[in-house]
């Protein structure tokens, strides 16, 4: 059973949104995602500075078996990518939602977190797919 | 649903992840394809098998339909528990399958071919056997488990009974033993030291459950992909198949053109493809920074053409992304392959990468 914690958002192509207190998002995949693709051998990320539309393509993460692109939530500007999944992509599918998280962002419009699914929404889309 | 081994429900109990494999219902890891990887380098992994296909030839001309049917001379296997790989060849020269036959005795050989090749083969092997004297038997109801790794064969021995113990500590590399409707095997493909046993149903069960028992890891068919590409073993279907020469495929150490007297199907046009000069071959990849090596990407080669990556993955044994790739014959020691528009650096070597545990190239 995939985890989802409830105090995140989620997009349908499996990844999960954490509005910082500095009004940042913190962004990755989710657990379900990670459980997906396997063991991850392999991610990259934007470069900071990076302006991103809502569902670019905008990173990659790979496991063993296949290469699954990852969709920016929103619209926005990478503040900080997390450099450290290059020497250990496999921390992704230890702790989706903690330190295996990807990138972070300034919203272009922060009241569009609103457009993306809570939690029991997102375990809902996920039993129906 | 698709078909299911005779270990399905105990796959189910071990927590494994179920995907369709040529119409079979077979796991691809129970929980980390990389750690059951690890497991089968350092010590000892168990795999089923039994969705592939064993066919058993009997007759007194099976030895002669043999060395007519494949690409390789079964003359090679003179003592009973001898075995070979060979490919299967049609009249273009191109690989219907690559199998592993067994000489159980002077009139009785057994294959083990692929189960997504499972009706073409049967059809081929039926239709080519009509003018000799041979039977040929499918066996359903065997099942297959593989165990693998530096551990394998202690771990094997000590669940077997005393006859099947004495016939199977013997074993030489490439040979097997029959004791009653059991084949164990000194085969593999994984690069490292083990046994495949074909058996029955029931005792593949019990075998199963007693080597779970006995610490061995259950292994899926993520991993066995993995270790047979570190091993620089072909797939089929991914490194040739009916639209390629074995001598474009790196099995080239599998066709016997000796003794000249050899009529076995290909060989007119193999012979030909050798005269009119080969334009490629198979080679090892290993990509020099970060990324995987996937199937089909391109492969350039700086003044001497294109190629293409005909399996390619993450090797966790080297930590690199390596790959089999089909380039021009002409291809040195680099190349770059074609990666989301860029084109990034990769060593080009002899495979294996890996055999018994150790890296069998130097990284660059």
């Amino acid at each position: 059973m995939s985890e989802a914690p409830d105090d995140l958002k989620y997009t349908k192509s499996h990844e999960w949104v954490r509005l910082n207190d500095d009004g940042t998002v913190t962004m990755g995949v989710t657990d379900h995602a990670q459980s997906l693709l396997g063991d991850l051998v392999y991610v990259e990320v934007p470069e900071p500075g990076r302006e991103l539309e809502a569902e670019e393509a905008c990173a990659v993460v790979e496991s063993v078996k296949a290469a699954s692109d990852v969709y920016s939530p929103l619209a926005g500007t990478v503040v900080e990518a997390n450099e450290e999944l290059a020497d250990a992509p496999e921390t992704v599918n230890s702790d989706a939602y903690g330190a295996g998280w990807l990138m972070k962002l300034k919203l272009a419009d922060p009241d569009s977190l609103d457009d993306l699914m809570d939690a029991s929404d997102y375990l809902e889309y996920i039993d129906s797919e | 649903m698709g078909k299911q081994t005779p270990l399905y429900p105990l796959h189910q109990a071990m927590g494994a992840k179920l995907v369709d494999f040529a119409g079979w219902d077979m796991p691809i890891h129970y929980g980390s394809q990389i750690e059951e990887h690890h497991c089968v380098r350092r010590a000892a992994g168990m795999f089923d098998v039994s969705h592939m296909t064993v066919v058993d030839l009997e007759g007194e001309q099976t030895r002669a339909f043999l060395r007519y049917l494949l690409a390789n001379d079964v003359d090679k296997l003179q003592q009973p528990g001898k075995a070979l790989y060979s490919c299967m060849l049609d009249e273009q020269g191109n690989v219907l399958d690559d199998l592993i036959v067994y000489f159980l005795e002077p009139q009785r050989f057994r294959l083990v071919v692929n189960s997504a090749t499972r009706e073409k083969d049967l059809a081929w092997i039926i239709r080519q056997a009509g003018a000799f004297d041979v039977r040929v038997t499918e066996r359903p109801e065997l099942a297959m488990i593989a165990v693998q790794g530096p551990q394998a064969r202690d771990q094997v021995l000590g669940l077997l009974d005393a006859t099947q113990r004495a016939a199977a500590a013997e074993l030489k590399f490439f040979f097997a033993a029959e004791c009653g409707d059991w084949l164990i095997a000194r085969t593999g493909y994984t690069g490292e030291d083990g046994f495949e046993i074909v058996l029955p149903g029931d005792a593949a069960v019990k075998l199963w459950t007693q080597l779970g028992e006995a610490g061995v890891q259950p292994c899926g068919l993520g991993c066995r992909d993995t270790l047979r590409l570190e091993a620089g073993m072909n797939l089929y279907g991914a490194d040739m198949d009916e639209s390629v020469s074995p001598l474009v495929s790196g099995l080239s150490w599998t066709l016997a053109f000796k003794p000249e007297d050899r009529d076995f199907i290909g060989r007119a046009a193999l012979e030909a493809q050798r005269a009119a000069g080969l334009q490629q071959k198979l080679v090892g990849l290993v990509l020099e920074g970060k990324g995987v090596l996937r199937n089909h990407q391109k492969v350039v080669v700086d003044g001497v053409g294109e190629g293409e990556i005909t399996s390619g993955s993450f090797s966790p044994t080297l930590g690199r992304a390596i790959a089999l790739a089909r380039v021009p014959i002409d291809t040195g020691t680099r190349c770059e392959v074609e990666m989301r528009g860029k084109l990034l650096p990769a060593q080009v070597v002899k495979p294996p990468f890996v055999r018994n545990g150790k890296a069998q190239i130097e990284l660059n």
